[in-house]
């Protein structure tokens, strides 16, 4: 018997150990990732992580004594978890028996040395379902919001102007703010028992002497360096929809705009602080944004094999990211088609163009001649060399109503996305980003090709095939809540980081 | 020179023109330019019966994100007759394990090509309605027909497929297919 020989009996026995019911050994990768914070009336604690194969695992003796869960490993090797008089049973499947109800885990329970490690998404569909008070996981920001507690999303902004610089600060759902200045330092605190900022909340701005960095201060203030030229500051409050928005002007020293004397801060809501502001809210670089379900009516489009059909994912994804862009951003989003209808090509497109949107996303299910094939695309407009240059020329002289001419440049209506390519790559790949830690993704997400339905669109347009729907396990994914509000979530974060890299280039 | 000089060069003058005119025209080969709505109907192997070429067909890969190319024999076909035999040889059913982007049932209804290299596939309705959607599927089918000139046909620039005679939109609403569309490496492993 030779070494290799040996080596394959060794595997085969590898295999029939690690096959029995929750068997699997797991080692932990290091180094350990930012631990869970869990917010409750009570306080906050926080819960750690374990990371392995780059998804995130949280033992269940971790979770027992927060939320007073018993845990029994029977005699056939099953777990099952008891909160009250519910139980949650888990085997060696990527599933959830949760009271009576099968729920899908990204991965089975599995043991790493002696403990019991659990996806971190047992939290909010399993345990969820059985535990008294709403379990809300934003697994991004690392937080497990457990009942009735105020955790608004916080996103900063810095602009230049020509009088300074200019902060916006969104907070969704509303959250009253105070503003207070303390020499260098402008702090802002939130009325709320925490906040889900991203860390820092806003990269360095550009030198320009007036804010020097955005950091977080406290569980609920958020802190603003100020510059050597300041002169002052004046903030306002603005109310939009879900969100409440305070801007703050910073005044250069040396502009003719700048106050006399620094505003006062912590005014109340809707009153501006100081001189009051000439200018109304910041131009966003993003008004409007139209969304287009693919397919409708007769048109289903592609079909999984449990009957998933692609036009009713495209509509329910497309109303979420709706609801999700318009609540958190104030954004005005138009869908294409509202119902189970049919709309054509054109009409779709048009829909962009006439109502002048400044960005336009087409959403679509895939499918693929090979079951196994998974995981999102997004694809921005591809054009052939010869067409993308012959095609956008000419320009007109046409006379204005004051009797000069100006020069009108033509597009043919089907080839207006050749002057939006490069930002519609921009938008697809901080897309991607966004998407990376939320959803699967196909191998090379991002691609060019010659679409339809984008080439017509004036403006920054992609295609998102969410995933396959002729892959079984992805058809399931698909068909979530889970999986569609987080891509409902990610487009929204899309949405707020394309916004942000336009605002800065038109700075530039 | 005597006139009867006079005449027999300007006989051997003929001759010669005749004969390069002759021999340009054969020397095009498989790019003869065949204006739109005039397609070629030369017979099948006409130059040389059970004659071949070796030609790239393209099929599904195996992860299905992209086109594999496989070498085949192909019968010789003069001018846009070999472009229909490559077509013709594309569109039949593949021995396992090669998987067709095209759907099952479509046949090539006729095929021309432009001077300028412009190929036009006139293929029968099956390609959209026996389609099963899906952008990615979509790209390959439209690319395996299109990747089977480029490639073996240098001289076809683009290609642009129509359905029962007719320009369409795309096959299953996703690929322009109103523009003749040019190879894709990039779809191609």
């Amino acid at each position: 018997m030779n070494a290799r020989f040996h080596r394959r009996l060794l595997a085969i026995f590898a295999i029939a150990v690690l096959a029995g019911p929750l068997n699997i050994v797991l080692t932990p990768q290091t180094p350990a990732p930012i631990p869970l914070t869990m917010l409750s009336r009570e306080g906050r604690r926080t819960i750690p992580l374990v990371l392995v194969n780059k998804q995130e695992f949280v033992a269940i003796d971790d979770l027992a004594g927060p939320f007073q869960l018993s845990v029994r490993e029977d005699a056939l090797g099953a777990l099952t978890v008891t909160y009250k008089d519910k139980t949650i049973v888990l085997t060696n499947q990527a599933l959830a028996s949760v009271a009576g109800r099968l729920v899908s885990l990204p991965s089975p329970a599995s043991r790493a040395g002696a403990r019991w490690l659990v996806p971190v998404e047992f939290i909010n569909r399993a345990l969820g379902l059985v535990y008294e008070s709403r379990l809300e996981l934003r697994k991004p920001a690392h937080l497990l919001l457990v009942g009735d507690v105020r955790v608004p999303r916080v996103t900063v902004r810095y602009d230049l102007l020509a009088t300074g610089g200019r902060l916006t600060i969104d907070a969704t759902p509303r959250a009253e703010s105070t503003v207070t200045q303390d020499n260098d330092l402008l702090s802002i605190k939130f009325d709320a028992d925490a906040l889900d900022v991203d860390t820092p909340p806003l990269p360095p701005p550009a030198p320009q002497g007036l804010v020097q960095a955005v950091r977080i201060l406290d569980a609920t203030t958020l802190g603003v360096d100020l510059g050597p030229r300041v002169a002052g500051i004046r903030s306002t409050t603005l109310p939009a929809d879900t969100t409440l928005r305070v801007m703050i002007d910073i005044l250069a020293a040396g502009t003719e705009a700048a106050p006399s004397a620094p505003a006062v801060a912590g005014d109340p809501p809707g009153e501006v602080a100081g001189v009051r502001l000439p200018l109304g809210p910041p131009a966003s670089p993003i008004q409007t944004i139209t969304i287009d379900p693919g397919h409708g009516g007769d048109d289903i489009g592609t079909q999984g094999m449990a009957g998933v059909k692609e036009k009713d994912l495209t509509l329910a994804v497309a109303r979420l990211a709706k609801a999700a862009i318009e609540a958190r951003l104030g954004i005005r989003v138009l869908l294409t088609r509202d119902g189970d209808r049919d709309v054509p090509l054109e009409d779709r497109t048009a829909v962009a163009n006439n109502n002048k949107a400044d960005l336009f996303i087409s959403l679509h299910a895939n499918s693929s001649f090979r079951p196994e094939t998974a995981g999102a695309s997004i694809y921005y407009a591809a054009f052939d060399n010869s067409i993308a240059s012959a095609g956008p020329g000419g320009v007109d002289r046409v006379p204005t109503f004051s009797g000069a001419m100006r020069d009108l440049e033509l597009v043919a209506w089907d080839l207006a996305q050749t002057h939006h390519v490069d930002q519609s790559r921009m938008f697809a790949t901080i897309l991607e980003e966004r998407l990376r830690d939320r959803v699967p993704l196909a191998l090379q997400p991002v691609e060019s090709a010659p679409l339809a339905v984008i080439e017509s669109a004036n403006m920054p347009a992609v295609l998102v095939d969410i995933g396959f729907l002729t892959n079984p396990a992805q058809e399931k994914l698909l068909a979530g809540n889970e999986f569609q509000n987080d891509l409902a979530q990610a487009m929204t974060d899309a949405v707020v980081r394309f916004r942000d890299a336009l605002a800065a280039r038109t700075a530039q | 020179m005597t006139s009867r000089n006079a005449i027999l060069l300007a006989a051997l003058a003929l001759v010669v023109a005749t004969l390069s005119l002759v021999l340009m025209l054969t020397v095009r080969g498989p790019k003869t330019a065949i204006g739109p709505g005039s397609p070629a109907t030369a017979p099948a192997g006409s130059a040389a019966a059970g004659r071949t070429i070796k030609a790239r067909l393209f099929y599904v890969s195996d992860d299905g994100m992209r086109l594999t190319s496989v070498e085949h024999d192909v019968p010789f076909g003069e001018g846009v007759e070999q472009a229909r035999e490559i077509i013709n040889a594309q569109l039949a059913p593949p021995a396992a394990p090669l998987v067709s982007a095209v759907p099952a049932g479509t046949t090539l209804r006729t095929l021309f090509i432009t001077e300028q290299g412009d190929a036009y596939v006139d293929l029968s309705r099956e390609a959209a309605t026996a389609h099963p959607g899906g952008t990615l599927n979509e790209l390959l089918t439209v690319y395996t027909i299109v990747s089977a000139l480029t490639i073996n046909l240098p001289a076809v620039r683009a290609v642009q497929i129509l359905i029962d005679g007719r320009e369409v939109q795309t096959l299953a609403g996703h690929v322009d297919l109103r523009q003749p569309l040019a190879a894709n490496p990039g779809l191609v492993q």
